[in-house]
């Protein structure tokens, strides 16, 4: 997977679960504000992304995550 | 607006001020022992101390302090790196080193220091940090500090940490790999054979936070990794003495002479007063009697049993293993709260706890152990459980 819009794609079907206000996803929801997702799910959702790619997300890039984009901009840098 | 984040939690404090409940800051009028005092007015049991062995009234601890106070006066007004650094902190230093069986210590002001400190200072930029992803705050801010990448692993998770150091490469040597011995909230043990021997095959430094298991757990009351027989495979212990040692202050421990150099680049260490010579002279005192009287951890763990499985039988949800911490998890906050209110009117203090202190979404009624506690009043601790399920105020249905 390169493109990333694979990774968003890849995102999109991932939150489905933590999507409880059923929002059209789009690279600029904003996973606390629009999603509302608690510190402890967007933990858990990162933990789901860690496992798909075999990857470690680092903490210190979550303070520049605020949307779905800019965790797939992260999470392509991070599988190359 | 700056201020606008604090809006949640003021408008939480003033929910609990209209329906009458102090949870957090309660104030204590007066201590009547180690496991009594009047909280808010009532006389109640203290079942949220931490005060693992009861010795902050031991009157041997008391009459060293006494004497130190005395002798030394009431504080060093300075830091260690100044003109804070007396012999009784030197001795200390000694003491705690002697006790682990290595060669190296720092003495801190406070627990939180210590770990916070070390964290921000052991791992740098370039370096890994893998922290268990329940670490307490201590570690998380001190992590923070640290500039090195932080990477979380599952709690107590052997098999992801392997997985993220395999995941690491040749960077996995030059990881800090930071673990607790009793996890704080919930009172589970970490699994530390399994965590050294995954250090073991990849390398790396650990770290143990033996804040809630020093004087707890071990034959010598060294803690969770003398329990586990790991104590090679660690390379720097951090811990508290406001715990089980009944005082105020923190240490690490290790292996490693390079600890000397690392002492004068800890600010935490650096810029802050030292501890009282009173708290320094009855820290010692408890050390002493830790490494000398183990009847004292036996007593504390035949209460830990003892309210661990009046708890369970009752088919409360408690943590995985009997603890000096045994927590009932609780998924509503209303109902948790009117819990806490109703255990303070049947004469028992606990620790509410709320997330993000508590490790899940779930809210936390937590009870610390202690030697001092008798059987009856852990019985009566169990029969206030009782009371809250007959009253349906609480259910032995596991929170999630």
């Amino acid at each position: 997977m390169t493109d990333y819009s694979e990774y968003l794609s890849f995102l999109y079907s991932a939150l489905d679960s933590q999507n409880k206000n059923k929002l059209v996803l789009s690279e600029n929801t904003s996973l606390v504000a629009d999603m509302g997702l608690s510190s402890l799910e967007v933990m858990e959702f990162i933990e789901k992304i860690e496992d798909h790619f075999d990857i470690s997300i680092p903490l210190n890039i979550l303070p520049d995550v605020n949307t779905i984009g800019d965790l797939a901009t992260k999470v392509r840098q991070l599988n190359l | 607006m700056m201020f606008d984040k604090f809006k949640p939690m003021a408008d939480f404090q003033a929910e609990l001020a209209e329906r009458s409940v102090k949870p957090f800051g309660a104030v204590t009028e007066k201590i009547l022992s180690a496991t009594e005092g009047v909280v808010q007015g009532r006389n109640v049991i203290l079942a949220g101390t931490n005060n693992y062995l009861g010795l902050s009234f031991d009157s041997r601890c008391i009459k060293a302090a006494q004497d130190a106070a005395v002798r030394w006066g009431t504080g060093t007004t300075g830091s260690r790196l100044a003109n804070g650094s007396f012999a009784e902190h030197q001795a200390l230093e000694t003491e705690i080193a002697q006790f682990y069986g290595v060669d190296n210590a720092i003495v801190f002001s406070t627990g939180y220091t210590a770990t916070m400190g070390m964290c921000a200072t052991l791992a740098g930029p370039g370096d890994v940090i893998l922290l268990d992803a329940d670490s307490h705050a201590s570690i998380y801010t001190g992590v923070k500090l640290s500039g090195a990448e932080i990477i979380r692993f599952k709690h107590s998770d052997p098999e992801d940490l392997a997985k993220r150091l395999r995941r690491l490469g040749d960077r996995a040597s030059q990881t800090l790999i930071i673990a607790e011995g009793i996890y704080s909230m919930i009172g589970d043990v970490a699994p530390l054979q399994e965590i050294a021997a995954v250090k073991r095959e990849y390398g790396g430094y650990l770290l143990v936070d033996e804040a809630h298991s020093m004087g707890v757990m071990g034959a010598t009351g060294r803690g969770a990794a003398q329990a586990a027989g790991v104590e090679t495979d660690v390379d720097f212990f951090c811990g508290t003495f406001s715990k089980s040692l009944g005082a105020v202050g923190g240490f690490c421990v290790s292996q490693h002479a390079e600890l000397a150099a690392i002492r004068f680049c800890i600010n935490s260490y650096i810029f802050t007063a030292s501890s009282s010579p009173s708290v320094i002279a009855s820290t010692r005192e408890a050390l002493r009697i830790v490494a000398t009287e183990p009847a004292l951890q036996t007593k504390l763990w035949d209460n830990c049993n003892r309210l661990y499985q009046g708890l369970k039988s009752m088919g409360l949800p408690v943590g995985p293993t009997a603890s000096p911490v045994v927590a009932v998890a609780m998924e509503d906050r209303s109902r948790t709260i009117d819990c806490w209110k109703a255990l303070m009117e049947a004469g028992v203090y606990v620790n509410l706890v709320i997330p993000p202190a508590s490790p899940s979404t779930n809210f936390l009624l937590r009870n610390s152990v202690s030697a001092a506690h008798t059987s009856t009043q852990i019985d009566t601790i169990i029969d206030a459980y009782a009371d809250l399920k007959v009253a349906g105020l609480i259910t032995g249905i596991p929170a999630h």
